[in-house]
C-alpha cells in the first residue's frame, strides 16, 4: 500500500471490487443470463476456407428445420454502409469494405457468411449445418511475406495491392550512426499469431422495437458509446434510438472493443425479424472469429560504442493484419507502436524504423492488450542483453548506463515517444533490489557449472496510456476521449455516480467509487457507481488504453469537487456559516479548524430534498452535477516499469520454467493498491502465455489447425512462478488525481523479460530462441542450430 | 457448441445395457464419465441417435483384489483409483501415473473403461494398462470374452471393442514382487495429454516393459528398446543405439507444433529419466 495513505483517505486503500460477492456467488448477469420475450437466437455459418469463391448457398433445408425462423446470406446485407478500417490520419492506409457477412467471397477461415435465427441456439445449430454452400477454394496468401512479394495476388484487386500501410521514420542519419558504431547486433523475431481470449466470448442481443422505431442492444463491449456510434453510422438508425447496455462483461482485452461483421448482421436480422436475437459466440467461434493480434516478423539492429552506449537503432516490422482493417482501431497501430516505441527507455538519438501493415487470408488483427508495445519491448531488450554480451558488460550494467535521465525529462525520443513522467532509474534500482540481482547471477553462475541452464531476465518498458485527443481526433473515427461522471447525492447524504467508463473485471468502477467518496468527504460504501450504458451516462469513451482511471478518474474527481463545493455551499445556507470555513469528512460536514460536526450530510440531504420550506427563498439547491473531463493536447500518459524473469530450461526437452517473475509499475497515482497489483498479475500471466504458449497453428495453404483449447494452449495456474509486485509513484503532472494507467504493463514487461530471460538461459550453448511463442521444439531447434554451427 | 439431437436411456442393470446396445447398434454409445464424449458432442465430432448411460451400473464401480490378481471395473473413477489402498499396493504404476491425468475436476468424473475405450494414444491409463500385461473383459448381450490389452488398442482412437459390447472390467496382475517402476511424461502444461510419456515396469525374473504414450498410434509396448537395455548398467548414459531402438518401436506423429522428430527426441530423454530414477525407487 501506498505511503502517503492518511487514515482517513479512501483513495489508495486496497479495497476489494464492488460487484465481487454477487459475481462470486453467481448471481451476475452476463449478456447469455438475460432472456427477453420472444427472443430467437442466431448461429453463424462461417467459412471453412481462408480463400474460397461463394459458387451458390442453398438455404431452403435449414429453414426447414424445426424451430427456424429465418436464414440470410451475405449478399442480403449489402444496403448497410460497409465497414472500412481505415485511418484517415494514416496517409496512404486503405482497406477494402467489409460487408456484414462474405458476398461472394470469403476471404478469411470464420468469415461468416449466413446466419440461421431459430426459437433455440441447438436448433439454429442444427440447421446450420444444413445450409449448404458450394466453395470454389482459391490460393490464399497466408504470410506477410507472401503478402508483398512482388508476384501476389491483391486479395482485393479494387484496392492495388495487399499494402495496408506503410511508414517509416528517420531520424539522425541512422545508417552512418550504425556504420561508425564499436559494435552493431542484430536479431531477426517472429511472433505468432494469438488472441486475447476473455473468459466469457463475445455475445449481443439486439431488440428492435418496431413500435418507436428505437434499438437495444445488451453487449458485452467495451465502449457502449462507440456501438452506439456505429450502429447509428451503419444502420442508418438515429442516435437517440440506440441504447447500448454493457451487463456484466467478463474480460475484453481489447477484444470486445472492436467492431465486428456480426455485429451489425445481428441487428439487421433482429429489424427485419422485429424480435429480440441472441448471439453467443462459442468457445470454437471466438478462436476463429475473435480479432487476433500479433503475426509480426521484424529485424532489428542497435549500434553501441565500446562503453556501452547505445547509438542508434534499425528495426523493420511486417505486420500481417488479415483480410480487412479493422473498423475504428486500426490494423496499423501494432506497427506503429512498435516502431515508435522501440528504445524508449534508452538514451539515443538516431533512429531508423518501418512498419508495414499487409493483408492475408487470416482473420483481422485488431486491439489486443498492449498492442504494438511488447513488440517494442522485446525487440529493445533482446538487442540490449545481446550488446551488452558481447562488450562482456553485464546486462543490468547496460542498462543502468543506458536508461533515460530524470534531469533529461520532458523529451521526446528520436521515434517520436514523448515522456515526461517516468521513472526508469527508479523502478530498475527498485527491481535489483526486490529480487536479488546479485545473488540470482550468482546461483546462475553455479549452476551453470552443474549444466543446469537458468535464465535471468530484465526488461524496462513505457506503456503510453490513455490515448487522447491528438491522437483519435484527426482518425475521424468518432471515438470519445473524454469522459464523463455524473453525482446525485441522495436524500441519505450519499451518492449515486454514473460514469461513462465500463468496467470488464478491471475493478474501474470500484477505483472510480474511492475517488469520488474522497473528493466529496463520504466513506467508500456512501458511493455507489454504474456506468456501462450508453443512454444513462454522460457521453464519453469507454475501457481501452489503460484509460479508465486516468480520465474518467479526474473527471469524477472534478465533479465530486464540484458536488462538495455545492453540499458546502447548502450547508452553509443552512447552518449560518461562511462556505469557507466548513468542510466534509466521512459523511460530516464539520467546522474546518475545530473539526467539530455542523451537519450531518444525510440531514442536509433531507432538509435538501424534503424540507425546501425551511431554506432561504433564494437557496440554490444543486445536489447533481456532471463533469467531463479529456485532455485536449496530451497524447497519452506516459506510463512505465521493469519486469524481471527467472527462468529455467531443460536442454534436453526444451521445456522452460518458471522460477520466479517481479514487476515494478509507475503507474502515477495509485487509487487502489489491491486492484493495481492485480491487473500486473493479471498482465504478466497473459504475458507469459503470450511467450510461452499461445499461438495460431496453420497449414500450408492457410487452414488453421488449432480451432479449439485442446490446441490453443493458453497459460494454467500450475505453471506459473510467483509474481512479485512493487511501485514508484510519480504522478502525472497534468492532471489533479495524478493517475496513469496500468492496464497493459503486466503484459508488456513480462514478454520482455521472459525473452530476454530464456535467451540468457541458453547463452553457455551459443543458442538463441526468437520465434514466439517458445514450444519446446523450437527450443531444442534453436539448440540444435547452435551446435551444428558450432 | 451445443449437442446434436439425441435420445437418452440410463438402464438400471448390465443385462438391461448390453440389450439396449445390441438393440441399437452402431447407432448407440455408451455414455460414462463423459469427460471425452461430451466435448465429441458439443463440437458435433459424433451425432449419436441415442446415449446409453451406463454410470447407474454400480456393479462396474469396484475394485477388489482376487488373489493376485487386481479387477478394475470399467466404471471406477480415477480419483477412486488414485486413491485405492489395493491398488497403491499392489500396481502402484497406476498410482504414480494418475496425478498426470486431467485435473481434479475431470478425474472426479471421468471412468477407468471410458479412457479405455476411448483409446486417446497419449492417455496414461491405457498405457499403464499394457505395461502392467492386463486383460480387458468385455460384454455383450451375446455373452464375455477376454482380450490382453496390447491387443485390445488397435490404432488412433480404435480398439478391438465391437459394436453392442462394453468393457466391463479390466484384470491386472500385482506387480511382482522385487519388481521396480516408474511413470513420467512431458506435458506442455500440468494435466495436458502429453507430448511424450513412458510407463515402465522392472520385474527381476522378466524382461522390462516400456510403454511409451504419445509416441504412437496406441500405447507402445517398446521391445526392441527392452532388449537392448537388457543387462545394462546403471546409470544410463547416451547408451549406443538407444535412439535407433526407440526409431524402430515408435512410429510418432507429425503434429502441428512437435514434429516426429521432436518426439522421438523427447521419448530418448525420457527413457533416460525414468529408468534412472526407477533404481532409486525402492522395489516392491
Ligand atoms: C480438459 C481435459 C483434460 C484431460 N486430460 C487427460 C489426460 O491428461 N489423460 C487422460 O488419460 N485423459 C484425459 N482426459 C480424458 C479423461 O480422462 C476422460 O475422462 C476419459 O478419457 C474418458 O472417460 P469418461 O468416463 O469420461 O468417458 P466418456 O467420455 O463417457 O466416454 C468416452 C468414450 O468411451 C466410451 N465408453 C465409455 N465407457 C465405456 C465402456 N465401459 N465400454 C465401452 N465403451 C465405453 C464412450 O462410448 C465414448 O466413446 C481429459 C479430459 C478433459 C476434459
Amino acid at each position: 500500500m501506498s505511503a502517503t495513505v492518511k487514515d482517513d483517505a479512501v483513495i489508495g486503500k486496497g479495497f476489494p471490487r464492488k460487484e465481487l460477492q454477487r459475481l462470486l456467488r453467481g448471481r451476475g448477469r452476463y449478456v447469455a443470463d438475460i432472456k427477453l420475450p420472444r427472443m430467437l437466437h442466431l448461429a453463424f455459418v462461417r467459412s471453412p476456407h481462408p480463400h474460397a469463391r461463394i459458387v451458390d448457398i442453398q438455404t431452403a433445408e435449414a429453414l426447414a428445420s424445426p424451430g427456424v425462423v429465418g436464414v440470410y446470406i451475405g449478399k442480403e446485407f449489402t444496403d448497410s454502409e460497409p465497414l472500412v478500417g481505415i485511418a484517415l490520419h494514416r496517409r496512404g492506409h486503405k482497406s477494402a469494405p467489409q460487408y456484414p457477412m462474405a458476398v461472394d467471397r470469403a476471404v478469411w477461415q470464420g468469415q461468416p457468411v449466413a446466419a440461421v435465427v431459430a426459437e433455440t441456439r441447438a436448433e439454429a445449430e442444427d440447421a446450420a449445418e444444413l445450409v449448404q454452400v458450394e466453395w470454389e477454394e482459391l490460393p490464399a496468401i497466408t504470410s506477410g511475406e507472401e503478402a508483398v512479394a512482388p508476384d501476389a495476388k491483391a486479395i482485393h484487386p479494387e484496392i492495388g495491392d495487399n499494402l495496408a500501410f506503410e511508414h517509416t521514420i528517420s531520424v539522425n542519419d541512422p545508417e552512418k550512426t550504425l556504420a561508425q558504431s564499436h559494435i552493431v547486433v542484430e536479431q531477426s523475431f517472429r511472433f505468432e499469431r494469438q488472441t486475447g481470449l476473455p473468459l466469457e466470448t463475445r455475445g449481443m442481443i439486439a431488440d428492435w422495437n418496431p413500435g418507436d422505431e428505437s434499438l437495444t442492444v445488451h453487449y458485452a463491449h467495451q465502449s457502449p458509446f462507440q456501438m452506439q456510434e456505429i450502429f447509428s453510422r451503419h444502420l442508418g438508425i438515429p442516435p437517440l434510438k440506440i441504447r447500448v447496455i454493457a451487463p456484466d462483461v467478463g474480460g475484453g482485452f481489447g477484444i470486445k472493443l472492436n467492431i465486428y461483421g456480426e455485429d451489425l448482421a445481428v441487428v439487421m436480422i433482429a429489424r427485419r425479424l422485429g424480435r429480440p436475437v441472441k448471439f453467443i459466440s462459442d468457445r470454437l467461434e471466438s478462436l476463429v472469429s475473435d480479432a487476433h493480434a500479433r503475426d509480426h516478423d521484424i529485424v532489428a539492429k542497435m549500434g553501441v560504442s565500446a562503453e556501452g552506449r547505445i547509438t542508434s537503432m534499425w528495426l523493420d516490422d511486417l505486420g500481417a493484419v488479415g483480410a480487412y482493417g479493422m473498423p475504428f482501431r486500426f490494423n496499423v497501430a501494432e506497427g506503429m507502436m512498435c516502431i515508435t516505441m522501440a528504445g524508449a527507455c534508452y538514451d539515443f538519438s538516431s533512429y531508423w524504423g518501418r512498419t508495414r501493415s499487409v493483408y492475408v487470408n487470416k482473420n483481422l488483427v485488431g486491439m489486443y492488450r498492449g498492442v504494438g508495445i511488447p513488440l517494442a519491448c522485446i525487440v529493445t531488450e533482446v538487442l540490449a542483453d545481446k550488446a551488452a554480451r558481447q562488450l562482456g558488460m553485464d546486462p543490468a550494467d547496460f542498462r543502468r548506463l543506458n536508461h533515460r535521465r530524470k534531469e533529461d525529462l520532458p523529451c521526446v525520443t528520436p521515434n517520436g515517444s514523448q515522456l515526461d513522467t517516468v521513472s526508469f532509474e527508479e523502478c530498475f534500482e527498485k527491481v535489483l533490489k526486490l529480487m536479488d540481482y546479485d545473488a540470482l547471477r550468482k546461483e546462475q553462475a553455479d549452476l551453470r557449472k552443474r549444466g543446469i541452464l537458468r535464465g535471468i531476465g530484465l526488461a524496462s518498458f513505457v506503456e503510453a496510456t490513455s490515448y487522447g485527443p491528438p491522437y483519435y481526433g484527426p482518425s475521424q473515427a468518432s471515438i470519445s476521449t473524454q469522459d464523463g461522471c455524473t453525482l446525485r447525492l441522495e436524500p441519505a447524504g450519499v451518492v449515486r455516480c454514473i460514469t461513462s467508463l465500463t468496467d470488464q473485471g478491471q475493478g474501474t468502477l470500484t477505483g472510480i467509487a474511492q475517488i469520488v467518496a474522497e473528493a466529496v468527504g463520504l466513506s467508500f460504501d456512501q458511493v455507489e457507481v454504474m456506468g456501462n450504458d450508453s443512454a444513462i451516462s454522460p457521453y464519453g469513451g469507454g475501457a481501452w488504453a489503460s484509460r479508465g482511471m486516468a480520465v474518467g478518474g479526474e473527471a469524477a474527481l472534478n465533479a465530486g469537487r464540484a458536488l462538495k463545493q455545492n453540499i458546502i455551499a447548502l450547508a452553509a445556507a443552512i447552518t449560518q456559516n461562511l462556505p469557507e470555513a466548513l468542510d466534509i469528512k466521512a459523511g460530516e460536514i464539520v467546522n474546518k479548524e475545530s473539526g467539530a460536526a455542523v451537519l450531518s450530510v444525510a440531514e442536509l440531504g433531507r432538509i435538501a430534498y424534503f424540507r425546501q420550506d425551511t431554506l432561504p427563498k433564494d437557496a440554490d439547491v444543486q445536489l447533481s452535477v456532471t463533469r467531463s473531463f479529456a485532455d485536449n493536447h496530451k497524447h497519452y500518459y506516459m506510463a512505465n516499469g521493469i519486469q524481471a524473469s527467472y527462468v529455467e530450461v531443460d536442454e534436453a526437452t526444451g521445456f522452460i520454467k518458471l522460477l520466479g517473475h517481479w514487476a515494478v509499475d509507475d503507474c502515477g497515482r495509485i487509487i487502489n493498491p489491491l486492484q493495481v497489483d492485480e491487473q500486473v498479475r493479471g498482465g504478466v500471466v497473459q504475458g507469459i502465455g503470450a511467450v510461452l504458449y499461445e499461438e495460431f497453428m496453420y497449414g500450408p495453404g492457410g487452414g488453421l489447425q488449432n480451432g479449439s483449447l485442446v490446441d490453443y494452449l493458453i497459460p494454467a495456474a500450475s505453471e506459473m512462478p510467483d509474481i512479485h509486485v512493487a511501485h514508484v509513484e510519480t504522478p502525472e503532472r497534468t492532471t489533479q488525481l495524478g493517475a496513469k494507467g496500468i492496464g497493459e504493463a503486466g503484459l508488456i514487461g513480462a514478454m520482455g523479460a521472459l525473452w530476454v530471460s530464456v535467451n540468457d538461459a541458453l547463452q553457455p550453448l551459443g543458442a538463441t530462441v526468437a520465434h514466439q511463442p517458445f514450444t519446446p521444439e523450437r527450443v531444442l531447434l534453436a539448440i540444435k542450430a547452435a551446435k551444428a554451427g558450432r | 457448441m451445443k449437442y446434436p439431437d439425441f435420445a437418452y436411456v440410463r438402464p438400471a442393470s448390465l443385462g438391461e445395457a448390453l440389450d439396449c446396445l445390441q438393440k441399437y447398434g452402431d447407432s448407440a454409445i455408451p455414455l460414462a464419465g463423459g469427460q471425452s464424449l461430451l466435448a465429441t458432442l458439443a463440437m458435433r465430432l459424433s451425432s449419436p441417435e441415442i446415449l446409453v448411460d451406463i454410470t447407474g451400473l454400480t456393479e462396474l464401480s469396484e475394485i477388489a483384489r482376487e488373489g493376485d490378481t487386481i479387477r478394475i471395473g470399467a466404471l471406477v473413477k480415477h480419483v477412486q483409483l488414485l486413491q485405492s489402498p489395493i491398488v497403491r499396493g499392489a500396481t502402484p504404476l497406476f498410482t504414480a501415473a494418475l496425478p498426470h491425468v486431467a485435473h481434479v475436476a475431470i478425474r472426479n468424473r471421468g471412468t477407468f473403461g471410458g479412457s479405455l475405450a476411448f483409446a486417446d494414444p497419449a492417455a496414461e491409463l491405457p498405457a499403464c494398462l499394457v505395461a502392467l500385461g492386463g486383460t480387458l473383459v468385455l460384454g455383450s448381450s451375446a455373452g464375455r470374452r477376454e482380450i490382453g490389452a496390447e491387443d485390445f488398442f488397435t490404432g488412433l482412437l480404435e480398439t478391438d471393442l465391437r459394436p453392442g459390447e462394453l468393457i466391463l472390467e479390466a484384470r491386472v496382475p500385482a506387480q511382482a514382487p522385487g519388481s521396480r517402476w516408474n511413470f513420467s511424461e512431458l506435458s506442455r502444461r500440468h494435466g495436458d495429454f502429453p507430448l511424450a510419456g513412458l510407463a515402465a515396469v522392472m520385474s527381476p525374473m522378466s524382461e522390462a516393459r516400456l510403454v511409451y504414450l504419445g509416441c504412437a498410434d496406441r500405447p507402445k509396448l517398446a521391445t526392441a528398446t527392452a532388449g537392448m537395455l537388457r543387462g545394462a548398467s546403471y546409470p544410463l548414459k547416451d547408451v549406443p543405439g538407444l535412439a535407433a531402438a526407440l526409431a524402430e518401436d515408435l512410429d510418432p506423429a507429425d503434429t502441428p507444433g512437435c514434429s516426429a522428430e521432436t518426439r522421438l527426441q523427447l521419448a530418448g530423454t525420457l527413457t533416460y529419466r525414468v529408468l534412472n530414477d526407477l533404481q532409486e525407487i525402492p522395489a516392491r
